[in-house]
């Protein structure tokens, strides 16, 4: 196995992405830090919301976005072992996508564009930044496509084989992808930027916020996809067993393609453009989502349980004592999986349709999803940056110790950091302030919670810089790597699957059919009734 | 039992991962029975009025003038508070209200995006710009509440917040011009 010349193409998107990553970082400390007790009497809100902007475009398209595509490019190399179809539209589709990323960042530190990375209209930044986005997803765009090409190719030069399953699972990404990014989309192109640059001076809010929902939920699943491939085909290996069923992974990928989209609606529960009806609709449906991760907890519980076995693993629970902790990736998936369990308990809250009322907009909802994406998911990108960065670079880790205390740093800072925040959320402590009024004897009663959530983003960050410093160390370590496999093996490795588990023309049918379920008529009412629009309010 | 993995059959393997799909069935079912349950016997829905109204005139006239903002009590006795969230305040700033009382909570905004919920309650709603937002609740606690705006409307939203005061039923009256206003303390 080979990664055919494209270490510089991953390289280079993953630098960038952990560049931003690392910023962010910074920038997320400054913010929890005005906003406590501690630091009350500092900043500006000018500046606070400029910060978040910054942290959450870093965060959440940035970080995610280079990522996906540098691990994408990577995959197709190795787990198809045959060269990258389009290696020229992979550079032009980096640039592309890095000028984008220029581009929004002056922009919001110009303190042109501080909307919030979800620049809910009508308010209104510079249509520049929301231009920068749209390269960025154009670049992604690209990468969609030469995923798909070559999955194609591979399957026409073997005819009949499973497509390896990293491979399935990544395109099954690159075509979620594709349905995700329409209602975005269409609402930065025919909503957002026409009114950024002042050619409409109105616009229909509910309609625009229906919109950003089909991308809202599917995008958190785009972004959680390589977590889950991770699992699925590294962890097997590295732990020294076997994946338990390769037909569970090729179904949970499928079954993320179906249900993480047209459940989009249960970020509007709280909204009065839409009915009780469709919000219940899209409530069931949410619900379906815990499945894939059900199945997959089970699948690599199962898969670590025979790797623990065949290490001389005894009785009930010996197996997990007899597995190999010490090396990044077998760590990472048990602290992955326990801040899974935390967040996904936290999330079967904000789904349930009547008692999200209790926590809407409260800090209940940042905990989670920092947990969910900032912990679980986040906490694998490092853990396959350490696994195939020595295929990237030709070197070896010189110390695994480093490694280990970076991945620990990050599982205990994010816990001490969100399980305060769920408590406040409880309490009422709402989202996105740039200062609390601690005088107010209520929210002086969340000061002592608002500290110890301080510490758990210090330990963060340390645990931010620390792993861009493993990878610099890396880059210049004597120690050459030995090229091991790095794929996980079934139990029983497929010969022959049905078409179905080995494509995706089926399953876009039915995203098609669930997603004219759950949103024909929600985007029609604005047609059929349209709302009184809202006058567009500039930031810049 | 697991010791050597290829004793097992692929097709052995899947009926054990039939067995967990079906107990996570069973987990979905029951979670959607109890919101079911609670939604149509409690009542427990999300605010879903869809009800339409233009924020460029809300202003002018009609239930969002400035006149008819505040605590009212109808004809046949029900309390309802009109309230405009408007950057970066709420209008009026303090919302009297009876406990132990049916309350109809009724929001809109002139401008941007703001949402509302008062600590201590389950009472949230967005506030769209387009849309009347409507919550009901009773209070069971007498007491200021915090109502603060938890939508980001600007550089100015973290300053916009209003109270809700709740008082004994036998204490809520209206002052000498027939208006109910927040007791000063």
């Amino acid at each position: 196995m080979s990664v055919r010349n494209t270490e510089k193409l991953c390289l280079a998107h993953f630098w960038v992405a952990f560049a931003a990553f690392v910023i962010a970082a910074i920038l997320g400390v400054y913010q929890m830090w005005v906003r406590s007790p501690l630091g009350a009497k500092v900043g500006s809100p000018s500046l606070y919301f400029l910060s978040v902007t910054a942290h959450g475009t870093a965060m959440a398209y940035v970080l995610t976005t280079f990522f996906i595509m540098g691990f994408g490019y990577f995959v197709a190399v190795s787990a198809l072992d045959r060269p990258l179809p389009g290696r020229v539209w992979a550079w032009l589709a980096y640039w592309l996508a890095l000028v984008g990323v220029i581009t929004a960042t002056v922009t919001v530190l110009a303190g042109r564009a501080s909307v919030l990375f979800t620049f809910y209209p009508p308010l209104t930044g510079s249509p520049f930044y929301y231009i920068g986005l749209v390269l960025v997803v154009v670049g992604s765009w690209v990468w969609c496509g030469i995923m798909i090409a070559a999955m194609t190719a591979w399957k026409r030069e073997n005819p009949g084989v499973p497509v390896p399953l990293a491979m399935f699972a990544t395109v099954a990404n690159a075509v979620l992808w594709l349905w995700t990014t329409v209602g975005v989309a269409v609402e930065l192109l025919f909503q957002v930027i026409p009114s950024a640059f002042g050619w409409t001076q109105t616009v229909d809010v509910g309609f625009s916020r229906t919109l950003f929902s089909w991308t809202l939920h599917a995008i958190v699943y785009f972004w959680l996809i390589p977590a889950y491939i991770a699992f699925y085909t590294m962890v097997p290996r590295a732990a020294g067993g076997r994946l338990y069923s390769d037909t569970m992974g090729r179904l949970t990928f499928i079954l993320f393609l179906l249900y993480s989209l047209p459940v989009g609606m249960h970020h509007l529960f709280m909204d009065p453009e839409h009915g009780n009806g469709l919000k219940f609709i899209q409530m069931l449906l949410t619900v379906f989502v815990s499945v894939p991760t059900l199945l997959t907890i089970f699948t690599i519980t199962a898969s670590l349980e025979i790797a623990g076995r065949l290490r001389g693993g005894r009785g009930w629970f010996g197996w997990i004592a007899a597995l190999p902790w010490e090396r990044p990736m077998v760590l990472a998936v048990g602290l992955a999986f326990v801040m899974l369990g935390f967040g996904g308990f936290g999330g079967l809250i904000n789904m349930s349709y009547g008692m999200n009322a209790m926590i809407h907009n409260t800090s209940w909802v940042t905990a989670h999803f920092h947990l969910i994406f900032g912990g679980s998911v986040v906490i694998m990108y490092f853990a396959i940056a350490y696994q195939i960065w020595p295929q990237l670079t030709g070197r070896e880790h010189a110390s695994l110790r480093p490694l280990r205390l970076q991945l620990w740093l990050w599982f205990i800072g994010m816990m001490v950091m969100t399980l305060p925040w769920h408590y406040l959320g409880l309490q009422g402590q709402w989202r996105r302030v740039a200062n609390f009024d601690y005088t107010n004897p209520i929210i002086a009663s969340w000061g002592p919670w608002v500290v110890v959530s301080l510490i758990g983003g210090i330990i963060l960050l340390a645990s931010a810089l620390l792993f861009a410093r493993n990878l610099i160390v890396l880059h210049r370590s004597a120690a050459v790597a030995s090229i091991r496999p790095l794929f996980a093996l079934a139990v029983h490795p497929p010969e022959r699957v049905p078409a179905a588990l080995n494509g995706f023309g089926l399953w876009n049918a039915l995203v098609l059919i669930l997603m004219i379920g759950a949103y024909a008529y929600p985007i029609a009412q604005f047609f059929i009734t349209p709302s009184p629009s809202a006058m567009v309010h500039r930031m810049d | 039992m697991a010791e050597d993995p290829h004793a097992y059959g692929e097709r052995r393997i899947l009926r054990t991962e039939l067995r967990w799909a079906s107990l996570v069935a069973l987990l979905v079912v029951a979670i959607v029975g109890i919101v079911f349950y609670t939604a149509v016997s409690l009542g427990m829905n999300p605010p879903s009025n869809v009800e339409r109204i233009d924020p460029k005139t809300l202003h002018l006239d009609g239930e969002f003038a400035e006149h008819n903002l505040g605590t009212t009590v109808t004809p046949q006795g029900g309390v309802v508070a009109r309230i405009v969230a408007t950057q970066f305040e709420f209008l009026p700033r303090c919302i009297p209200v009876p406990s132990d009382t049916r309350v109809t909570l009724r929001f809109s905004s002139p401008d941007v995006i703001h949402g509302i919920l008062v600590t201590g309650t389950n009472v949230n709603t967005m506030v769209i710009p387009g849309y009347v937002a409507q919550v009901h609740t009773v209070f069971k606690k007498t007491g200021d509440l915090l109502m603060p705006c938890h939508e980001y409307c600007g550089l100015g939203h973290s300053e916009m917040w209003a109270t809700v005061q709740v008082v004994p039923q036998n204490e809520f009256k209206p002052g000498s011009d027939g208006r109910y206003v927040c007791a000063q303390h």
